[in-house]
């Protein structure tokens, strides 16, 4: 047992993972994660470095998964913006890699030191054009510590970069934890470098070892080559990649019910928000409401036959998220109309308290914080 | 000695050609040199990695017979320094253009120049952005005419060189697309050298450049290019005004960035 920090839990994690290489640039809240790796890499043989900014740490990360390892690199909301460019490289690229970003109130400079779950769309949709995502979210240090080690496993198993939202508090919070061994994935090599297509499958092949690679940004056929003028060829490798998720939809759905089994009442949360929609499921149940949480710690792909199974037997689906309403419009799609959706919503930097999301559940509000005159 | 007439097609991916570039264009002179340097150097080649930005010079790599990353506009350096780190016995090459390097990837070209990693960086520059049409760049001279400045530049040009020295880069050279076989030699030299090494080439764009400001075909910007240079050892007072000067700038020794993280790391070894 260890009392550490979130962003420790998460480098931690990252080395549990197999991560070699770390390439970051500095910004609250999440700085302690690169002060981690910058301390544990260099004497594990990894590499650490402190780029010039975030989208060149990206582009490090990239080429260093092209070198063969694996990388990973945390930000906070302005640093998250300036990688949406190298995301979009990445998933064009099929990279594996690992960003974390600890959610600060934005936009733009914000509220540094305030949590936020802001970046919900952002992380789904942030860089232009189509594309597959992972994005995981976790609720407390131990988790912090799972999911991070689960980010880098579906980075290597689907060869996509997976964020992992994390938040000012979550971050910087203090728990006791035990931290397991848990299962690492590498990502798949083929059998022989002779005539390996780097853009057929699951396979990888770092430069350098036996086959001169072609990787590029434009849309390109599966040996690497561009194809830039050939849209139907680019629509087959977008879908591809989206189809994959799909047929993997329960493995990447991590996801936690609690008291769902007979509830009337449906509190669904995610990331920091979920421990005071945990404590206010109690709260409710000790006033003989029957409220259940349903905790995702995968939000995208979104995992809509769960939310809509689970929705169709409440009387209503109540959605609190740190922010003027993001996860709350893919919940209502999927629930499509079984039941009422209601979001709760606060973005002053605070968080939710257990008594007044419970008090959101029966009196059936919206907005549970009024912002002060 | 230039080495006319010999055949180079083993280090390119023939399968890749014809190349985007526009007849005249100076590009296809720089892969040249590229390619004689990689014979000179016979480096394995399964071992060397090209990495490109955005722009006509950013397709370079997709014409040599060793692995190929085309990256984003002005970012490539920051691959390479991924990839160099990551797997150092990799030979890292970075073809980039003067808007890769001079305006969106300018803090990434100061930095790689600072840190003084083993890359070697060609900076391809015509002063202008052909990929998209010949808009103004800002290597271009004040007065240059170009779609986005159609009255002519009121702005100074980025000086490479200058900006390279500033920023701790160990190697800096500038060669031209007409100086045939010095081109070859200076990036065989930058390519052995061991810490960050800048190449800059001056090379034509008779399409936007030329056209633009009635510099006339191919053979006549070669000619311009020559009149417009001078070496740096035979450099006057004269010179100065208003032509760049050519070769080695710095050859130096310095602490490379790879080399001392390494050694950072046996340091470390055993620390929690």
């Amino acid at each position: 047992m260890r009392l550490i920090q979130g962003n420790e839990a998460c480098a931690l994690g990252a080395i549990r993972a197999g991560c070699s290489f770390y390439a970051g640039y500095p910004i609250t809240p999440a700085s302690e994660i690169m002060e981690w790796m910058a301390r544990l890499l260099p004497a594990r043989g990894g590499v650490f470095i402190q780029m010039e900014d975030e989208i060149a740490a990206l582009g490090a990360v990239i080429g260093a998964a092209w070198a063969g390892a694996k990388g990973l690199t945390a930000t906070s909301g302005p640093g998250f913006s300036l990688m949406q460019e190298h995301i979009g490289y990445a998933a064009m690229t099929e990279t594996p890699c690992v960003i974390v970003d600890s959610q600060r109130a934005g936009p733009s400079t914000g509220m540094p030191t305030l949590p936020s779950q802001g970046d919900v769309m952002q992380a789904r949709w942030g860089t232009h054009g189509d594309r597959a995502a992972i994005v995981l979210t976790a609720s407390s240090v131990r988790d912090v510590y799972e999911v991070t080690v689960a980010a880098f496993n579906m980075s290597e198993t689907y060869r996509l970069p997976v964020v992992l939202l994390l938040d000012a508090i979550l971050s910087h919070m203090r728990e006791n934890v035990e931290l397991p061994e848990l299962e690492v994935v590498d990502r798949a090599r083929p059998a022989a470098p002779e005539g390996f297509q780097p853009f057929a499958g699951q396979e990888f092949l770092p430069f350098g070892e036996g086959a001169n690679l072609v990787v590029t940004g434009l849309a390109h056929a599966e040996s690497g080559r561009p194809r830039a003028s050939d849209g139907v060829n680019l629509e087959r490798m977008l879908r591809r990649s989206r189809d994959r998720l799909a047929a993997d939809a329960e493995l990447i759905s991590r996801h936690r019910a609690y008291r769902v089994e007979d509830a009337r009442h449906l509190i669904l949360a995610y990331g920091i928000t979920a421990r005071a929609a945990h404590a206010a499921v109690d709260r409710l149940r000790g006033e003989g409401v029957r409220a259940g949480l349903l905790e995702l710690q995968t939000l995208w792909p979104f995992p809509e036959r769960l939310v809509a199974d689970l929705a169709a037997r409440v009387e209503d689906v109540v959605v609190p998220e740190l922010n003027l309403g993001q996860l709350v419009w893919p919940v209502r799609a999927a629930v499509a109309g079984a039941a009422p959706v209601r979001g709760l919503s606060r973005a002053d930097g605070r968080l939710f308290s257990p008594a007044e999301m419970a008090v959101a559940v029966t009196e059936r509000t919206e907005v549970v914080h009024a912002p002060a005159r | 000695m230039p080495r006319l007439g010999k055949d180079l097609r083993q280090y390119l991916r023939v399968e890749m050609l014809p190349n985007v570039w526009c007849p005249g264009c100076g590009h296809g002179n720089v892969a040249r040199g590229i390619a004689t340097a990689l014979d000179e150097l016979q480096l394995p080649l399964e071992q060397v990695v090209m990495v490109g930005g955005i722009g006509c010079s950013g397709r370079t790599p997709f014409y040599f017979n060793v692995s190929a990353m085309h990256t984003t506009h002005g970012r490539a350096l920051t691959f390479a320094t991924g990839i160099k780190l990551a797997k150092p016995d990799l030979t890292v090459i970075v073809t980039m253009g003067d808007g890769d390097a001079a305006a969106i990837g300018g803090n990434h070209f100061i930095h790689a120049c600072r840190r003084n990693i083993d890359l070697t960086a060609i900076v391809y520059n015509n002063a202008t952005y052909g990929m998209t049409g010949g808009q103004h760049a800002p290597t271009a001279p004040r007065g240059t005419r170009s779609s986005t400045t159609p009255r002519g530049s009121i702005e100074a040009p980025f000086d490479l060189v200058e900006l390279a020295l500033g920023a701790g880069a160990t190697y800096v050279a500038r060669t031209t697309t007409f100086d045939f076989d010095e081109l070859p030699r200076r990036i065989a030299e930058a390519i052995r050298h061991p810490g960050f090494a800048v190449v800059e080439v001056l090379t034509q764009c008779p399409t936007f450049y030329g056209r633009s400001n009635g510099l006339g075909d191919a053979t006549a910007m070669l000619d311009y290019e020559r009149d417009q240079t001078v070496p740096v050892e035979q450099i006057t007072k004269e010179d100065l005004v208003g032509k760049l000067p050519l070769g080695v700038f710095r050859q130096a020794e310095g602490a490379e960035y790879v080399r001392e993280y390494a050694a950072l790391c046996a340091a470390s070894r055993g620390a929690p």
